[in-house]
């Protein structure tokens, strides 16, 4: 009954705005006013975009100012710090372009509008003109490149080696984190065929030496003011790691490892105290379309003070001591390595342990 | 060929409507359906293209309802979209992913190729230089049922079970070619392949047709530097278009075989659904590196139709010359070169190797170069001219503003250090919805008006698209600019919701307020199909030349039949932009015009060309007639 009155109302609406726009039609018809750019709306449409003018340059900035915390997320990386000041500088230089152009073209449009006996400039071309509007764009331009070619190429150097190496693994719908462990702090290498349903998620390949003290973990804990080298790959389609805070963002390719090195400044309680939100949490976003899930791949990032994250490492246990089924996968000559790596069994001496890697 | 002389033109009016050199026997479905005539075809394509514009809205309008009304019980769209609806009254979040990839696919493909280039390449090409018709009008009729029949493959996809297409409208595998990761990767991707194989072919045969028509048909006196920028532009859009569509078919082909053949061309090291697959030493970035050869070229082949369309309306109701016309075809020959070699700009964190990213983002920045010249030369066009505000006029300046407003916030995109973070965020909707969606729907909504009295002899009512312009132009803005925020804000594109997370927690405001203006700026299109199809049947009839325009189109009968011009088509004498030239009668003189008719307003240089014109012309009919 409900949409019967609607869908009534709506003919109604239409049957109505129908015969406004015939009778305007036949009087205009009946005046004779079928040349419109000597009428009214002539002026009424050089008039609006004036209005239109101030109206959106007033809002642009308004909402610009008032809501600066609320577009803006604060930054806690070291290249981000950077990153931002580029936008920034980029934002001042084209929002004052902008705002001429719009201004002188809008102030054009009202002022130029037709005016009986009025004749338009015969003005084809002028060169000094053109040679001035494609030569400063160009500088301006060459300079925002070469800050930009500077920042990247420094976001996108080598990492060093003492570089904390972590790996992100991206799957439909969920993230796992791998540490390379306490012992060796090398990633075990991994195969994708060696992933099962039952516990090798990592596809860990437990012939080589370096897995045996990997371990899992659900949520991403990072070190501050240390350079952190993710590492990236997935498992099924493409996803993205997207670190907003961190200003960082990679892909995660099937069959192709990516990495991206950066330096976390502010740890989460120092964050928290920032912000004056004690719940706040730093978050990783999947950006990457990979299916129904896409939205929902989330993870938690917890920065803390190295000390903090040195603990935390060690009290994780290796992922070869949570599935100790896996043992009868590695080798027979680095069983011993492995019991102790993964502390499974006690070190009898860290030298004895070096000797036998 | 018969006699000539320079006054043809002037025969031209007399005998109206009374067709005797292209009088053939047509029956209806010559004429309106499987017609050769460019203008019937034009007419297809944009009525094709306004259905799948209305479709592509519409679709748009149901995930803004999900993103700016998260709470909102959707049962009601039941009776439309069946079990996409969820139990609870939701949208399916797969659906979700199929609505955005169709939106994009339709309005790149369907809406602002087909029906941008389609129509007005169709439709202007031959009226403009001074044709008959396109070279080959057989293949223009293939162009467009070819077109047809992409239209029908895409529009079935739409009603499967397992849903359309859904792993967006880049389609990047593996995602797309593996239905067991997203069910739209199943008959629905293999419907979207074939549907875009069949587009690239309508999309080749135009092109050749168009560049053939421009550089052989052109009329007497028609040279390159007398052609409009419409016919410029076009001209460099089909040239893009038969460069890049190829390889789009080939990223289509291997994508195909990778599905359907067990092929590894992009597929490498994958485990899903609980098994390892056999695929190996593919590279999904090989896709995406394909994928844009095509895709980056293609924001020009959308783009440059609708500059070339407003730079002709600006100046015709400036009333005054397009400001630097020789820059304006630098610019876009530039940007047409260019197009070819920024794609990877798409790719900065994909993985590339970085080197790669430095050279691509200084080639994408010198792209603003000429951008910046077309935008800055509009505005001098602008400057003390005599403005109409017609409604194509409004659109026009709609789109410059769009194209400024968009156009700057590539370049935040195009350098690659902010780009880490702005990447597939909403700051990327923002910027390509406005320089390229938007500006280029104002140009085809500028281009319709503007020569709705060619297509169909009557006019198309003013006052109705005075409040189209206004409602679609703070519509579009009140859509695309808070997007702005809401990505420098991080918060990533294509999520179905955004709960999930505690950083992207606000914005719930804003993001209502452009689903609220999404669905005012569809409503109003329904305002211009009104005006459209009233005014086809009962609108003022047209006068010969409602704009007084220069270019040849308006010396044709009010309603051109097949041939266009009735007698000789009339020779071209000068450049498109002779309007307000000091010492003329008028304030605009026709390309048909000699200047052995203009004495008094010739430059000194065009007094000389006077004696060129009766030795050139009379010279022409001799060697035609010897050839006869």
């Amino acid at each position: 009954m409900m949409s019967l009155i609607i869908f009534l109302g709506v003919v109604l609406v239409l049957a109505i705005l129908y015969m406004i726009f015939r009778v305007s039609n036949l009087v205009s018809i009946a005046k004779g006013d079928v040349d419109e750019k000597g009428s009214t709306a002539n002026k009424v449409n050089a008039a609006l975009f004036i209005v239109f003018m101030v109206g959106s340059l007033g809002w642009f900035f308004w909402y610009s100012f008032a809501y600066y915390h609320q577009y803006t997320l604060p930054v806690a990386s070291e290249h981000g710090k950077h990153t931002d000041l580029l936008f920034w500088i980029t934002m001042a230089v084209t929002v004052i372009a902008f705002v001429i152009i719009s201004i002188i073209m809008f102030v054009f449009i009202y002022k130029y509008q037709y005016r009986e006996g009025q004749k338009a400039k015969y003005f084809p071309d002028n060169h000094y003109l053109e040679l001035a509007w494609t030569i400063i764009p160009a500088i301006v331009l060459a300079v925002l490149i070469f800050t930009g070619l500077r920042a990247w190429n420094d976001i996108t150097a080598p990492a060093s080696k003492e570089a904390e190496l972590i790996e992100v693994i991206g799957q439909q719908f969920a993230w796992t984190v791998r540490y390379p462990g306490v012992k060796d702090k090398q990633l075990g290498a991994v195969d994708y065929k060696l992933i099962d349903n039952f516990g090798n998620e990592f596809g860990l390949d437990l012939s080589d030496k370096n897995s045996f003290d990997d371990f899992k973990s659900l949520e991403l804990h990072m070190p501050v003011d240390k350079e952190i080298l993710l590492k990236i790959r997935a498992k099924d389609v493409l996803h993205s790691v997207f670190l907003p805070h961190f200003r960082v963002k990679m892909d995660a390719v099937p069959g192709m490892p990516t990495q991206f090195k950066f330096k976390a400044t502010k740890t989460t309680q120092q964050m928290r105290d920032e912000l004056g939100n004690p719940n706040f949490n730093y978050e990783m976003a999947c950006t990457e379309i990979c299916g129904r899930g896409h939205f929902s791949m989330k993870m938690i990032v917890i920065v803390e003070e190295q000390e903090a994250y040195e603990r935390w490492k060690a009290s994780q246990e290796a992922w070869l001591k949570q599935n100790p089924d896996y043992m009868k996968k590695v080798p027979n000559a680095l069983k011993e390595a492995a019991m102790i790596k993964a502390g499974m069994q006690k070190d009898p001496g860290s030298s004895v342990a070096e000797v036998k890697d | 060929m018969a006699t000539t002389d320079i006054h043809t033109h002037q025969d031209v009016h007399h005998h109206d409507e009374h067709d005797e050199h292209e009088h053939h026997e047509t029956n209806f479905w010559r004429t309106y359906i499987f017609s050769e005539d460019h203008k019937v075809i034009a007419k297809q394509f944009l009525i094709t293209g306004i259905f799948w514009a209305l479709l592509g809205g519409i679709l748009s309008v149901i995930f803004r309802l999900q993103l700016g009304f998260p709470d909102m019980n959707l049962e009601w769209l039941k009776p439309v979209l069946g079990e996409w609806i969820t139990e609870e009254g939701k949208l399916d979040p797969e659906f979700y992913l199929a609505l955005v990839t169709m939106h994009g696919t339709i309005m790149v493909f369907f809406v602002l190729t087909a029906g941008l280039s389609g129509t007005f390449s169709n439709f202007l090409i031959p009226l403009q230089v001074g044709a008959r018709d396109m070279a080959s009008g057989f293949m223009n009729m293939l162009s467009y049922w070819f077109f047809f029949l992409s239209s029908c493959f895409m529009f079935t996809s739409l009603f499967l079970e397992t849903g359309p297409a859904s792993g967006g409208w880049t389609i990047y595998p593996p995602l797309s070619a593996l239905p067991q990761a997203i069910k739209g990767s199943g008959l629905g991707m293999t419907l979207w392949l074939i549907a875009m194989a069949l587009f690239i072919v309508s999309s080749l045969l135009g092109g050749i047709n168009y560049i053939t028509t421009v550089i052989n048909l052109r009329t007497r006196g028609m040279s390159f530097t007398r052609l409009p920028l419409t016919i410029w532009a076009f001209f460099f859009t089909a040239i893009i278009g038969v460069l890049s569509f190829p390889v789009l078919f080939a990223a289509a082909l291997l994508l195909i075989f990778d599905r359907s053949f067990g092929t590894s061309f992009y597929l490498s090291d994958i485990y899903i659904g609980g098994e390892a697959l056999a695929h190996d030493g593919g590279s999904a970035i090989l896709f995406q590196h394909l994928f844009w050869f095509l895709g980056h070229p293609e924001v020009y082949i959308v783009l440059l139709p609708a500059l070339g369309l407003s730079s002709e309306i600006i100046a015709t109701n400036s009333r005054k010359p397009i400001f630097g016309y020789k820059a304006m075809i630098g610019s876009m020959l530039f940007i047409a070169i260019l197009s070819f070699i920024v794609w990877a700009h798409h790719m900065f964190v994909t993985g590339m190797n970085p080197f790669l990213g430095s050279i691509f983002m200084l080639l994408t920045l010198i792209i603003a170069v000429p951008s910046a010249v077309k935008i800055f030369n509009y505005v001098t066009t602008l400057w003390k001219g005599n403005i109409h505000f017609t409604p194509g006029m409004l659109f026009s300046i709609g789109l410059v503003s769009f194209f400024l407003t968009g156009g700057i916030t590539g370049i935040f995109l195009g350098n690659s250090a902010i780009d880490i973070q702005l990447h597939d965020t909403y700051f990327v909707v923002a910027h390509f919805h406005l320089v390229m969606g938007s500006a280029s729907f104002f140009g085809m909504m500028a281009g319709v008006y503007h020569w709705f009295p060619k297509m169909f002899g009557r006019m198309m009512d003013a006052k109705l698209g005075y409040i189209h312009f206004w409602i679609t132009f703070v519509g579009v803005y009140l859509v695309f600019f808070p997007m702005h925020y809401i990505g420098i804000a991080g918060f990533p594109r294509r999520y179905y919701s955004w709960t999930n997370f505690e950083t992207f927690g606000g914005f719930t405001d804003l993001n209502m307020l452009v689903s609220v203006a999404a669905i005012l700026t569809l409503t109003a299109q329904f305002i211009f199909l009104f005006n459209f199809f009233y005014s086809m049947f009962r609108g003022r009839l047209a006068p010969a030349n409602p704009w007084h325009a220069t270019t040849l189109e308006w010396t044709t009968p009010r309603n051109p039949g097949h041939g266009n011009w009735v007698g000789e088509i009339p020779s071209v004498y000068r450049w498109p932009y002779d309007y307000s030239k000091p010492g003329a009668k008028e304030d605009y003189i026709p390309q048909h015009i000699p200047y052995s008719e203009t004495p008094e307003s010739n430059l000194p240089h065009e007094n000389e060309l006077i004696k060129l014109e009766t030795s050139n012309g009379s010279g022409a009919i001799i060697v035609e007639g010897s050839k006869h």
